[in-house]
């Protein structure tokens, strides 16, 4: 498959981008400033990404839409009010993450945004729930652009006035140089913040504008320490096809109505984890001194059985100490519970945490 | 201290004595990105030519430090362990990762000097 660009790829490089290939994509992984200052710089003041290699799906259909997309997301769809935006995931017939999404009511329907990794399987899952009413498609002519930090609102009431009356996890529709935006105040860094969707070829005059007001490019990199510090999975890392939201600890973005009617992917086996709990369970983890336990890192208890694996980690820069995310044995979940990490042979203390690490900071 | 010369795993070593200084160079540390993770042998550890001796990790990714020359560790620089951003702002000067006794300074002879070094860090970007 050729390697696919987002329509920034040649400002990126004016930047002084490094890149990474990401789910068939040239992305930039960081820029001059490196991780640690992007990363700041976007809890002290404001960092721009370009998520425009995510999926931005549109579904548009009559009343029976919304009973189609409940038989696969088990959000409550029904119920959910124009330019309202949920967290929730595909699921597969064993309860089974497909992937993570946000979706969003939209005048004509919905729009779901969807991991780049895994957008088209994701089209594919969805679409044999469909009937021939339904129209979908997957926007390439839009680009993404998250907006994130305490200075985002006012920069962006400057260009797209109307913003700042968003609240967390609502969307609208804005003029933006004769074209039409639409803009949900979300992003993925526990920071406050909007998504931006743009077309294509006015995604630049954007840019500009940010830079203008000293906004700057944040990398993919910066991207995973903040979504880290804030206690956010990321698909195929931990989330996957095997793993189920019980586990995962996400049955908050199962709806009430939902858990409790079913009628959607795996929910028999989902209301039994829910009746009698998972084996494992996916928790925080601080191991001590500054000592990084990466993915894959296995997870004992202080008497030296096996207990877990380390399926995000790295160094947070805001709560200046390593950070992790990883499935452990539901025994062993209590917070504070002392852990030992096995890290290049050699046995490193840890803790089970809280999460997020970094308190958020969302405006709702 | 004597001159400085280069591996190709982009470490450098300077030679005082039988006392070898080695650390990871500039161009290492920009590759590497913003190192946030340093562990250094402990003294008395003897280690090999191109042997693993240290750790260096960055926001990005953990590496392996090797050592260029053979020996026995004498010191390992706990500055860098206790502050490990040093590395990106001093590489090849107060931010050493380990001092070693060295066993056969002929091994030294056979490392890059700088011209070299630059000229293989130009044909090899990563």
């Amino acid at each position: 498959m050729e390697v696919q660009k987002t329509a920034l790829y040649n400002y990126h490089k004016g930047l002084g981008a490094k890149f990474v290939s990401f789910a068939g994509y040239e992305m930039p992984i960081q820029y001059k400033d490196g991780i640690v200052k992007e990363h700041i710089s976007t809890r002290s003041y404001a960092g721009f990404f370009d998520v425009s290699h995510m999926g931005q799906f549109f579904l548009e259909g009559d009343e029976t839409l919304a009973d189609a997309l409940e038989k696969i997301i088990p959000a409550d769809l029904k119920s959910l009010k124009l330019n309202h935006s949920k967290y929730s995931f595909l699921l597969n017939n064993e309860g089974g993450i497909i992937d993570d999404l946000i979706i969003t009511k939209t005048s004509k329907g919905f729009c779901i945004i969807l991991n780049a990794a895994c957008k088209e399987n994701d089209v594919k899952q969805i679409e044999k729930f469909l009937n021939k009413d339904h129209k979908y498609f997957l926007d390439n002519d839009l680009s993404l652009i998250a907006l994130q930090g305490p200075k985002a609102v006012e920069i962006l009431e400057k260009l797209v006035p109307g913003v700042s009356n968003l609240k967390f996890m609502t969307g609208d529709n804005f003029e933006f140089d004769n074209k039409n935006l639409y803009i949900t105040r979300s992003g993925y860094t526990g920071e406050d913040g909007f998504e931006i969707s743009i077309p294509n070829d006015k995604v630049e005059k954007l840019i500009s504008f940010l830079k203008e007001n000293k906004v700057n490019a944040v990398g993919l990199g910066a991207r995973d320490t903040l979504r880290l510090e804030a206690g956010l999975c990321l698909y195929g890392h931990d989330l996957n096809e095997k793993i189920n939201p019980i586990e995962a600890n996400l049955k908050w973005a199962i709806a009430k109505r939902r858990r409790e009617e079913g009628g959607f992917n795996g929910w028999e086996k989902i209301k039994k984890l829910i009746e009698n709990g998972s084996e494992k369970k996916r928790v925080g983890i601080l191991p001590d001194g500054r000592v990084i336990a990466r993915e894959n890192t296995k997870i004992f208890s202080e008497s030296g059985e096996e207990i877990g694996l380390i399926t995000s980690g790295t160094f947070g820069p805001s709560v200046n100490a390593p950070v992790a995310m990883g499935y452990i044995n539901t025994k062993y979940t209590e917070i504070g519970t002392k852990i030992h990490l096995e890290i290049r042979g050699k046995k490193h203390g840890g803790k089970v945490s809280e999460l997020p690490f970094f308190k958020k900071s969302y405006v709702k | 201290m004597s001159e400085k010369k280069f591996s190709k795993k982009h470490e450098w070593v300077s030679l005082d004595g039988d006392t070898a200084t080695v650390g990871i160079t500039k161009h290492a540390t920009e590759m590497l990105g913003d190192i946030v993770f340093v562990e250094v042998p402990e003294p008395g550890k003897s280690v090999e030519k191109d042997g693993q001796a240290a750790v260096v990790e960055s926001t990005k990714a953990a590496s392996d430090v090797y050592s260029p020359i053979s020996g026995e560790i004498l010191e390992g620089n706990k500055s860098i362990v206790d502050d490990p951003g040093n590395v990106n702002s001093d590489p090849e000067g107060v931010s050493w990762f380990f001092k070693i006794k060295v066993k056969d300074k002929s091994e030294f002879d056979t490392l890059m000097n700088k011209a070299d070094y630059d000229k293989f860090c130009a044909e090899n970007p990563s």
